[in-house]
C-alpha cells in the first residue's frame, strides 16, 4: 500500500503520558533522530519534580513538547500540533494547550474504567463525541506492543513497557525519521540484557511497520532538513552543553577544574556530567552541603584550581557567604545558578528568571559580582567559556544564570572547533612584585584591569595570608582604616564595572522601528519569535538581547534611549526593568509572566504589537 | 599505591632544601590576643615545631574560620586563608584534595569546628582528606565576648545564659571517632613538648588528623583546664595514652568494665594483666570511643594523648586515581573529540 506522502514547513509533537512510561527518553529519542535527519529543532521537557507520582494521576503526568522545522526555528512552539497521549492523565492535562484540528494519538488500552474514573472522565473520551473537533487516532498501543512481543522470553509487564517503544516507532514512520540511530541507541541501553534489547528494537519496528501497513493513519508526512550553515552539528541541552563550556574552559585556561557540588533540581546533570570527564584532570566534589560545594571550590581556586560551583537558587542563598569571601579574596570563583521556581523550595523542576537581584546583590556589603546569562541551550556553552573567561582575568566570582529552561531544552548545535575558542590563559605570579624587588604585594594590582596577582602555594617567596578581614590596599595585611576600607570598596567596585564586555547589539531589519522589545537569558527564543511574527504582520520592531547583567555593555544606556518605547518580557516581576529604571531613568515597560513555564511567542507578538499600535 | 602511603602525611610534600628555623615561619604581623591568652603558647610551640618537618615552607598552608584562634594564619610566614566563620574544613578540603602537594592545616575553634560548622567537620573526618585540624578547645565564645559554647559544660552562666546553659556539651573526642576519623589526638596548650609529640603524629599520618588543644581563655573562661596544669592535681587526673602502653597513673587504671564499657579504678585494686593496654591502631573504634568518655563527668580523669591512628586511603589519594585510571584506560581528554561525540550529522 502506497500512501499519501504531505509536505510540512514544521510541526510541534508533545510526547505525554505518566512519570513511569519513559516519554521523556521517547522524546529525547524523537529528537535525536530529527537532529540526525537536519531539521531545526527546539525542545521542551516538562516533568512532575516527584520521580513516581501515583500512577494514572494529573500530578503523575511527564511530557515532552518537540518542534521541528525546514527552517530556523526559536521555540519549543507554543501549541502542538499532536499530541500524544499515554493514558486519560496525559489526555486531560494536555488538552487544553491542543488548537483544534490537531491530531491526537492515544493509547486506547489506558482508558479503563478505573484510570478514567482516576482523572475524573464519567465518559471514555474516545468513545464520545467530546474529541470531535481534533483528529483523533485511538490506537491500542500496549496490546500492539504485547502481541509484537508475544515470542520473546519477557514478562508481561516487560513487553508492556516497551509500549513507548511502539510509539516511537509509529511517530517515526508518520514523519519520516531515520530509525538506525534509536536502534543502536536500544542495542546499547540494554546490553546487558539482550532479550530486553531485542524485544524493545521489535516493539520500535512494530510501531514502524503498524504506521505503514494500517489504515488508521493515510498520509505520513514530510518536513525538509533545515538550511542550516556548513559545520558539524549534535543536539545538545543547556545543562549539557554548560557543562562541556567548563571543560573546554579548563582546557582552553590551562587550569585544572574543580567542581564542588550538592545535588539539586535543574542543576545536578551539569555535576553528572562533569563527572564523567575525570581525564581531563576534572576533580568533581559531591559536598555535603551547598555552602561546602562552593566553598571547596573556592579552596581549589586558591591553590590555583578552576573552581566551579553548580546549583540553583536555594544553593545561591546558602553561599552567599562564601561568594563574598571570594569578592573580598578576590579569587576566580564560577558560581552556576540553573534557576528554578521560587520562593524557597517552589516549583523546581519549573523555569523562572527570578534570582537576578539575588546574583547582583544577594550579599552582605558591598560585594560586586559579574553576571552573564545564556540565551539558549547551546549558548551555555559560549557563556561558560566567558564566565571562566571573566572570573580567570578579573579574580573575581562570576554569577552564570541558566535556568530550568535552558538546562533541559535542547537544540542543534554547531560545534565549535576547539582552535575556534578564545585562549583564556593564565600566568601565575612567580616573582616579588614591591618595588624594593623582595616584597610580595598580593593586593597591588594590574593598571589595566585591576586585578590582583594569583600567587599560588607552592611559590617559594610569596608566601602571604588572605582572608575575609578588610585588607590594606597592597600589602593584603589586616586594616580596620577607615579611607583605605573606603578605598577599597571603591576598587572592588571599578574592577568590576572595568569588565571588558562586547557592546550590546539591536536588530532592526528595517532600521526605523520605534519600539524596543529587549530581554535577557532564555526568553531570547520566545522574544525573537515574537518579533519576527510582528515584522511579518508589517510591525516595526527593534530587539536587543543582554547577555552581561553585570556590567551592563557600555551601549546600553544609548540604546534604551535612541527608542520611543522599551518594552521588556521577564519571568519574574520585573527584576531587570528596575535595574534599567534606577541607573538609566528610563520608563520601561514590563511584561510579567510567572507561571514557571516559558512565554509563547505568540503572547509576546500580541503584547508587542499592542506597544507598537499605542504609540 | 594508596597503602604505600601509610603513615607517610607529608610523602608528596616537597622537602626544604636548607634548614629551617622558628623565625622562618613567623610573619611580620603583630599578634593580637589578649595577654595571656592559650593562643600564644600554641603559636609558638607550632612555629618551633614546623622546622621539623622539613618541609618547603611555600608548601604550607594554614586555613581558618572566624574566631579568636582563626587569626592564626596570619601570623604563620607560609600560605594562608583566614575564611569564614565553620567553613574551614571544606574549604581546606577543596585545597587539599586538588593539590596533594601541600601540608594543609586547618586552625579552629570550639564554636568554629563544633557549632556552625560541625558538618564540614564531620564529613572532612569521614571523607580523610589529606589535612591536620588544630581544634582549640577553650569551653567558650571568645571572639563575640563570653557566650557559652558547645563545649561548655552543662550550667554554664554567661550574658546569653545568665539562669546557666541548657544544653549538653560535645565531646570533641567522642565525635570526631563516631564519625570514624583515622586519626584523633588530645593534647595542652600548657605542655609543648606533648604537643609536638602529637603534632609530629598527626603529620605523619595520611588523612585527616584531628587534634584537640585545650586551651585557656583567661577572659572568658579562664582556668578551664586548671586541674590538668595543677602540679598536685595533674598526675592524679591525667591519663596518658601512649601505644602499646598500660593506660595508668600512679593512682589510677582503666580496665574493661564488667559492663563492657571502660572504667577507671584505684591501680592498686587491680592486677597489672588487668590494666587495658593502648592500641592506637586497633581498626575497631569501640576502645578509642570509650576511652573518650573517661572524662564524664567531666575532669575526674582526662586521657590525653593519641587515641586513635588507623591508616585508611586518603580521599585525595582516591580521587588522583580515579583521574589516573581515566586516562589510563581511554588516553588524556582531547576537546574536540568531547565536543563532537555523541550522535552528530554534518552539514556541507
Amino acid at each position: 500500500m502506497t500512501k499519501q506522502v504531505q509536505q510540512l514547513d514544521r510541526v510541534i509533537i508533545r510526547f505525554a503520558g505518566d512519570s513511569g512510561d519513559g516519554m521523556q527518553l521517547t522524546g529525547d529519542r524523537f529528537t535525536a533522530e530529527t537532529a540526525s535527519f537536519g531539521n531545526d529543532l527546539s525542545t521542551l521537557p516538562n516533568f512532575p519534580a516527584e520521580i513516581r507520582a501515583p500512577a494514572g494521576t494529573l500530578p503523575g503526568v511527564s511530557s515532552f513538547q518537540l518542534h521541528f522545522a525546514d527552517h530556523d526555528i526559536l521555540t519549543p512552539g507554543d501549541a502542538p500540533n499532536v499530541l500524544v497521549a499515554m493514558n486519560p492523565a496525559a489526555l486531560k492535562a494536555n488538552l487544553s494547550d491542543l488548537p483544534r484540528g490537531a491530531d491526537i494519538i492515544a493509547n486506547a488500552d489506558e482508558f479503563t474504567k478505573r484510570n478514567l474514573q482516576k482523572v475524573g472522565y464519567d465518559v471514555n473520551p474516545l468513545e464520545d463525541e467530546s474529541l470531535a473537533e481534533w483528529r483523533l487516532h485511538s490506537v491500542p498501543l500496549t496490546s500492539l506492543t504485547v502481541k509484537a512481543l508475544e515470542e520473546f522470553d519477557i514478562s508481561k509487564k516487560d513487553a508492556e513497557r516497551a509500549k513507548n517503544m511502539f510509539a516511537l516507532g509509529l511517530l517515526s514512520w508518520l514523519y519520516g525519521r531515520p530509525v538506525e540511530a534509536t536502534i543502536k541507541f536500544i542495542e546499547t541501553k540494554f546490553a546487558k540484557k539482550p532479550e530486553i534489547a531485542k524485544s524493545n528494537v521489535a516493539a520500535f519496528n512494530a510501531g514502524y511497520n503498524y504506521g505503514e501497513t494500517t489504515e488508521a493513519f493515510s498520509v505520513s508526512y514530510e518536513i525538509k532538513p533545515a538550511p542550516l550553515s556548513a559545520g558539524v552539528y549534535r543536539n545538545i541541552s543547556g545543562n549539557q552543553a554548560l557543562a562541556l563550556g567548563l571543560v573546554a574552559a579548563s582546557v582552553q585556561s590551562k587550569l585544572p577544574l574543580f567542581l564542588g557540588s550538592y545535588p539539586i533540581t535543574p542543576a545536578s546533570d551539569i555535576l553528572h556530567e562533569l563527572s564523567k570527564h575525570k581525564r581531563f584532570g576534572i576533580r568533581t566534589f559531591q559536598a555535603e552541603d551547598e555552602i561546602a560545594g562552593v566553598g571547596a571550590a573556592l579552596g581549589a581556586a586558591f591553590g590555583g584550581a578552576l573552581g566551579v560551583t553548580t546549583t540553583s537558587g536555594p544553593g545561591v542563598a546558602l553561599k552567599a557567604e562564601t561568594v563574598g569571601l571570594a569578592v573580598t579574596t578576590e579569587l576566580p570563583l564560577i558560581v552556576v545558578d540553573v534557576q528554578r521556581a521560587g520562593p524557597s523550595t517552589g516549583m523546581p523542576t519549573k523555569t523562572e528568571q527570578t534570582d537576578l537581584l539575588m546574583a547582583l546583590f544577594g550579599r552582605n556589603g558591598e560585594s560586586p559580582v559579574p553576571v552573564i546569562a545564556p540565551a539558549t541551550p547551546s549558548d551555555c556553552f559560549d557563556a561558560a567559556v566567558e564566565a571562566a573567561r571573566i572570573a580567570i582575568k578579573y579574580r573575581t566570582p562570576v554569577m552564570l544564570l541558566s535556568d530550568g529552561y535552558l538546562a533541559n531544552g535542547s537544540e542543534p548545535w554547531k560545534v565549535p572547533a576547539q582552535a575556534e575558542l578564545p585562549d583564556i590563559s593564565v600566568e601565575f605570579t612567580t616573582a616579588p612584585n614591591g618595588d624594593d624587588g623582595t616584597t610580595f604585594l598580593p593586593f597591588k594590582r594590574d593598571a589595566e584591569t585591576l586585578a590582583r596577582p594569583w600567587a599560588i602555594p607552592g611559590t617559594p617567596g610569596l608566601e602571604h595570608r588572605i582572608g575575609g578581614i578588610e585588607k590594606a590596599d597592597g600589602t593584603g595585611n589586616i586594616s580596620y582604616d577607615p579611607n583605605n576600607h573606603d578605598l577599597m570598596v571603591r576598587l572592588r567596585q571599578a574592577k568590576i564595572d572595568g569588565i571588558d564586555v562586547p557592546d550590546l547589539e539591536v536588530d532592526d531589519p528595517d532600521g526605523d522601528a520605534r519600539v524596543l522589545v529587549l530581554g535577557w537569558g532564555s526568553t531570547y527564543g520566545p522574544i525573537a519569535a515574537a518579533a519576527r511574527r510582528v515584522r511579518r504582520g508589517g510591525g516595526k520592531v527593534a530587539q536587543a538581547h543582554l547577555r552581561h547583567l553585570n556590567p551592563f555593555p557600555k551601549n546600553i544606556g544609548e540604546v534604551l534611549k535612541s527608542y520611543d518605547k522599551v518594552l521588556l518580557p521577564e519571568i519574574n516581576l520585573g527584576q531587570l526593568a528596575l535595574l534599567l529604571r534606577a541607573k538609566f531613568l528610563v520608563d520601561i515597560i514590563s511584561y510579567n509572566r510567572v507561571r514557571g513555564l516559558p512565554f509563547k511567542a505568540e503572547e509576546l507578538a500580541g503584547v508587542i504589537q499592542e506597544v507598537i499600535d499605542s504609540e | 599505591m594508596s597503602e604505600s602511603l601509610n603513615g607517610k602525611g607529608l610523602a608528596l610534600v616537597p622537602k626544604a632544601e636548607g634548614k629551617q628555623t622558628l623565625k622562618d615561619f613567623k610573619s611580620d604581623q603583630e599578634v593580637r590576643w589578649c595577654p595571656g591568652c592559650g593562643d600564644y603558647a600554641i603559636l609558638a610551640a607550632v612555629q618551633s615545631f614546623m622546622p621539623e618537618l622539613g618541609i618547603k615552607r611555600e608548601n604550607t598552608v594554614f586555613v581558618s574560620g572566624i574566631g579568636c584562634s582563626s587569626r592564626f594564619p596570619y601570623y604563620m610566614n607560609t600560605y594562608g586563608f583566614h575564611s569564614i566563620h565553620g567553613r574551614a574544613p571544606a574549604i581546606a578540603t577543596g585545597l587539599a584534595a586538588s593539590r596533594p602537594d601541600l601540608s594543609v592545616w586547618v586552625i579552629t575553634g570550639d564554636g568554629d569546628a563544633l557549632s556552625i560548622g560541625g558538618n564540614h567537620l564531620i564529613h572532612a573526618l569521614r571523607r580523610n582528606v589529606n589535612l591536620n585540624i588544630l581544634l582549640f578547645n577553650n569551653r567558650i565564645y571568645g571572639l563575640t565576648k563570653g557566650q557559652y559554647s558547645p563545649t561548655s559544660e552543662v550550667g554554664k552562666i554567661t550574658k546569653s545564659t545568665p539562669m546557666g546553659s541548657l544544653d549538653k556539651p560535645f565531646n570533641p573526642i567522642s565525635l570526631a571517632v563516631g564519625a570514624e576519623a583515622g586519626f584523633v589526638a588530645r593534647t595542652i596548650d600548657s605542655d609543648r613538648k606533648h604537643l609536638h609529640s602529637v603534632l609530629r603524629e598527626a603529620a605523619a599520618h595520611r588523612g585527616t588528623s584531628l587534634v584537640e588543644i585545650y586551651q585557656n581563655c583567661n577572659i572568658f573562661n579562664d582556668n578551664a583546664f586548671e586541674d590538668l596544669k595543677d602540679p598536685d592535681k595533674r598526675d592524679v587526673i591525667t591519663l596518658r595514652l601512649e601505644h602499646g602502653q598500660p593506660i595508668a597513673n600512679a593512682s589510677q587504671a582503666v580496665r574493661i568494665a564488667p559492663t563492657g564499657g571502660l572504667e577507671v579504678v584505684a591501680r592498686d585494686s587491680i592486677s597489672p594483666e588487668e590494666i587495658l593496654v593502648h592500641d592506637v591502631h586497633n581498626p575497631d573504634p569501640s576502645l578509642a570511643f570509650a576511652l573518650s568518655r573517661l572524662d564524664e563527668p567531666a575532669f575526674q580523669h582526662v586521657p590525653i594523648g593519641i587515641f586513635r591512628s588507623v591508616d585508611r586511603p586518603s580521599y585525595d589519594h582516591l580521587m588522583s586515581e580515579q583521574l589516573e585510571m581515566a586516562v589510563a584506560q581511554r588516553g588524556p581528554g582531547d576537546l574536540d573529540e568531547l565536543l563532537q561525540g555523541g550522535d552528530t550529522w554534518k552539514i556541507n
